[in-house]
């Protein structure tokens, strides 16, 4: 039992801050600090970086244009990014659709799409959820039919974060109405979002931001070579999806950039005729944060340690562990910094449309955008798998009941 | 002890929710948002036909003659309607500000045009670095000529945009974060050197940055006593705290109504999601803390004109944490039942959210006020 990282584990951390310290791009980094989204080209221009030292892709083989990391490897390197603070990579890309693709995609799909994933060349979305299939995914409708080399799809997403970004769609469709268990008649398809009959419609969301869609589809011809593993064997790719990159759950380097960015403008901030960080009542409310951090911080290493111990790969049904606490710690984290921007993290000052009318900012720059980075996290705790939902998974998985 | 309302309190509440029912619908009032102004001023007529709009004002100055109840009754049913006009910041916070400190000139003038509709009022007292500390004032009053030349700023001024008159602290004396020193004035809206920048809030409502800048006002402009205007915004600000208590009720009453509804609806894995007892439970937590949080927002209006300031202040502040903490749990709850649908700008509840975010960052937030009372703990 040792809580210390290794030589080389600390050596590999100072590499990867260097690195990120003297190729982020320091505009991009302000942002993220002031607590901006990055932009969509924030996420191109640094995934791009990334992937030409060969770390994009980070929780792939070298194989396919990873760089063959150990689990706490990756754990490391991803707190090392979310702290600097910079962009992530594109999740859907990076640990969702390659990994799908390594484990299940035939030799041509690997070939055609990892690279591009990788370098952010096609910028990919998810076509999961549905209006009535939400946590009970598996009673999903939306419809493809074999006809010759196509399908023809018919249906709803819903949710469908950055599909108006997105080049392409992974996509879970009904095959099989007639299958005697419903995840039994499900497939897996590749959709290009150009397709005619792809019409992709905006969601904005209580931060008042355009991040969610629908996408509808009426008669979307897809070739049968965008089926990732079997005809009706849909289910399992999911799941494999789902479980399969648990390392980031928790999203821990958020919570904890979060909270340093807290303290520093908590030395801007009056309470009382004093700066806030010098009030009993602030300190003892950042303390208990941190010390839920520092638990969360050593679960998530048992788990990752266990994991890259164990031969068959399978997720660790702890892992919902770091899911609850990693994102009740980022709501906590966010609720935090708004609170410490008081009355001046409640206007909505959107920097860009009053930078062009060159208004001055309402109170500091980093006020405003408290309120929607807390709002946007409310839903932290329902993608993914909901909250109570990884509860469920605990209750049956671990405990048996 | 007697909570019941009398029949004038339930016709007041009765009227009302027919009113909104009838022109608060969520489609009317997302249309009402995207307005220019962000309210209306047609319905700002209507509230000043049924006398709402002088409830608390004395018959004396055409007013209802309401007191703390009425004003809590009536925000309970703006908060289950998420109302944008500027009741808060004009009868609340303007009208207790006059009616304590207004000499009778004042109130003569003011009061009346208040309950008719045809003057808007803003409290300009908060600072951009005061945050809610109430004596961290830095705008200063400069006798000149028999009157007083005013410079500083107002940050987060609630409908300061609009208002006609805004009441206006700033130093006539002392030092930042005295507490004596402080005095109130009257200032014109359209008065040379008074900047205004209005934006919305979080939740839609509308607020103004405001720049005051060489602003020349008459003696007559003082608004009650010179130097000591510090014990008037304490009751200005207890009669936010209570008013916007009650407002935040209402929102936790339709959140929970809404929440329940689409736990009985909402269908996934063949049945509706409420028949999960985890889901049941939680709506039993949320109830708990509503009901709570409403018995908090009693104590508020019942306290808010009592006469001994040390109670009076202790029992808003337990008003505040308790409202706070029952309004932040209600409102994170009822996104979470709903799902996906929770954090869209279409659906309902996420307003009634903003809406409970935006009050609890005003006039002192729960740690603010918990601070407060720890201090007199004995
Ligand atoms: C910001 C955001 C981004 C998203 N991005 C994507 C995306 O890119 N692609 C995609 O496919 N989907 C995406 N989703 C959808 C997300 O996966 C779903 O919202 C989630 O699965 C929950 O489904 P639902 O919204 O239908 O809620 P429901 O499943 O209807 O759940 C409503 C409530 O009931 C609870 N509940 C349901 N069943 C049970 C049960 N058996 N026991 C106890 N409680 C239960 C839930 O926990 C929740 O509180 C996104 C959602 C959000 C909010």
């Amino acid at each position: 039992m040792d809580l210390r990282f290794t030589p080389e584990e600390v050596a590999f951390r100072e590499e990867v801050r260097a690195f990120i310290r003297d190729n982020l791009p320091p505009e991009i980094r302000e942002r993220m600090r002031l607590g901006h989204p990055p932009r969509k080209q924030d996420t191109i221009a640094w995934q791009r970086i990334l992937n030409r030292k060969g770390w994009a892709a980070y929780s792939w083989p070298k194989e396919w244009g990873g760089p063959g990391w150990s689990p706490i490897q990756r754990m490391i390197f991803l707190e090392e990014n979310l702290s600097a603070p910079a962009p992530e990579m594109l999740s859907f890309n990076i640990t969702m659709i390659g990994p799908v693709l390594i484990q299940f995609g035939t030799e041509a799909q690997k070939r055609r799409f990892l690279p591009r994933a990788a370098n952010l060349d096609d910028w990919w979305c998810q076509g999961f959820s549905e209006p009535g299939a939400g946590s009970d995914l598996a009673s999903l409708k939306t419809r493809a039919v074999r006809e010759g080399d196509h399908y023809v799809v018919n249906g709803q997403k819903i949710w469908t974060s950055t599909a108006h970004n997105a080049d392409w769609c992974f996509c879970l469709v009904r095959t099989n109405p007639q299958a005697a268990k419903r995840q039994e008649g499900i497939s897996f398809l590749l959709i290009d979002m150009r397709t005619p009959g792809v019409e992709v419609r905006p969601i904005i969301s209580i931060d008042g931001s355009h991040h969610l869609n629908e996408v509808f589809f009426t008669d979307v011809k897809v070739p049968v070579e965008n089926l990732v593993g079997e005809e009706n064997r849909g289910w399992n790719v999911a799941k494999y999806l789902l479980g399969n990159e648990r390392t980031g759950i928790a999203r821990l380097g958020k919570s904890k950039e979060r909270v340093r960015f807290a303290k520093e403008v908590a030395r801007e901030v009056r309470k009382r005729g004093r700066p806030l960080i010098e009030d009993r009542a602030f300190r003892a409310r950042v303390a208990q944060l941190e010390v839920d951090m520092k638990a969360l911080e050593i679960t998530q290493l048992r788990v990752v340690s266990a994991y890259a111990k164990s031969a068959d790969g399978r997720p660790d049904p702890l892992s919902s562990v770091l899911k609850i606490k990693g994102t009740e710690l980022l709501q906590a984290t966010s609720e935090l910094a708004m609170d410490v921007g008081g009355p001046q993290a409640m206007p909505v000052w959107q920097q860009e449309l009053a930078q062009l009318a060159n208004e001055p900012p309402i109170g500091p720059e980093w006020a405003p955008q408290m309120a929607p980075n807390y709002l946007m996290l409310r839903a932290a705790s329902i993608y993914g798998g909901t909250n109570e939902i990884q509860k469920n998974i605990l209750t049956k998985a671990v405990l048996g009941l | 002890m007697d909570f019941d309302l009398t029949d004038d309190q339930r016709l007041l509440t009765e009227s009302i929710t027919r009113l909104l029912a009838d022109q608060y619908a969520f489609d009317q009032r997302k249309a009402i948002l995207k307005s220019s102004q962000g309210w209306s001023p047609a319905l700002w007529g209507k509230y000043a036909e049924l006398g709402l709009l002088g409830l608390p004002i004395a018959e004396e100055h055409g007013g209802f003659g309401g007191g703390a109840v009425e004003v809590m009754l009536l925000m309970q049913v703006f908060g289950r309607h998420l109302v944008l006009e500027p009741y808060l910041a004009t009868v609340v916070l303007g009208g207790t500000a006059i009616r304590l400190a207004g000499d009778a000139g004042q109130k003569g003038e003011i009061l009346p045009a208040i309950a008719s509709g045809a003057m808007k009022l803003a409290f300009a007292h908060y600072e951009r670095e005061a945050r809610y500390d109430i004596a961290d004032v830095q705008t200063t009053a400069t006798p000149k000529d028999g009157g007083f030349v005013l410079e500083g700023a107002k940050s987060v001024v609630l409908h300061g945009d609009c208002a006609d008159r805004l009441i206006v602290s700033a130093r006539t004396a002392g030092g930042r974060d005295d507490a004596e020193g402080i005095s109130l004035f009257l200032v014109d809206a359209g008065a040379e050197g008074v900047a205004r920048r209005g934006y919305p809030l979080r939740d839609g409502t509308r607020a103004a940055e405001l720049s005051l800048s060489g602003v020349r006002v008459p003696a007559s402009a003082l608004l009650g006593e010179r130097d000591n205007a510090l014990p008037v915004i304490e009751r200005v600000v207890e009669a936010g705290i209570a008013a916007t208590a009650a407002e935040v009720v209402g929102a936790m009453e339709a959140m929970q109504a809404m929440t329940l509804e689409y736990l009985k609806t909402r269908q996934q894995f063949g049945r509706p999601i409420g028949e999960n007892q985890a889901l049941q439970h939680r709506a039993a937590e949320m109830l708990v803390a509503l009901e709570q949080g409403r018995s908090m927002a009693m104590l508020a209006s019942m306290m808010v004109e009592e006469p001994d300031a040390a109670e009076r202040a202790r029992s808003i502040s337990m008003a505040k944490v308790g409202v706070g903490q029952a309004g932040r749990f209600v409102s994170q709850q009822a996104i979470q039942l709903h799902g996906g649908i929770g954090m869209t700008d279409e659906y309902a509840v996420g307003h009634f959210f903003r809406r409970v975010m935006v009050i609890e960052h005003l006039f002192g937030d729960t740690d603010w006020h918990l601070d407060r009372l720890a201090d007199q703990v004995a």
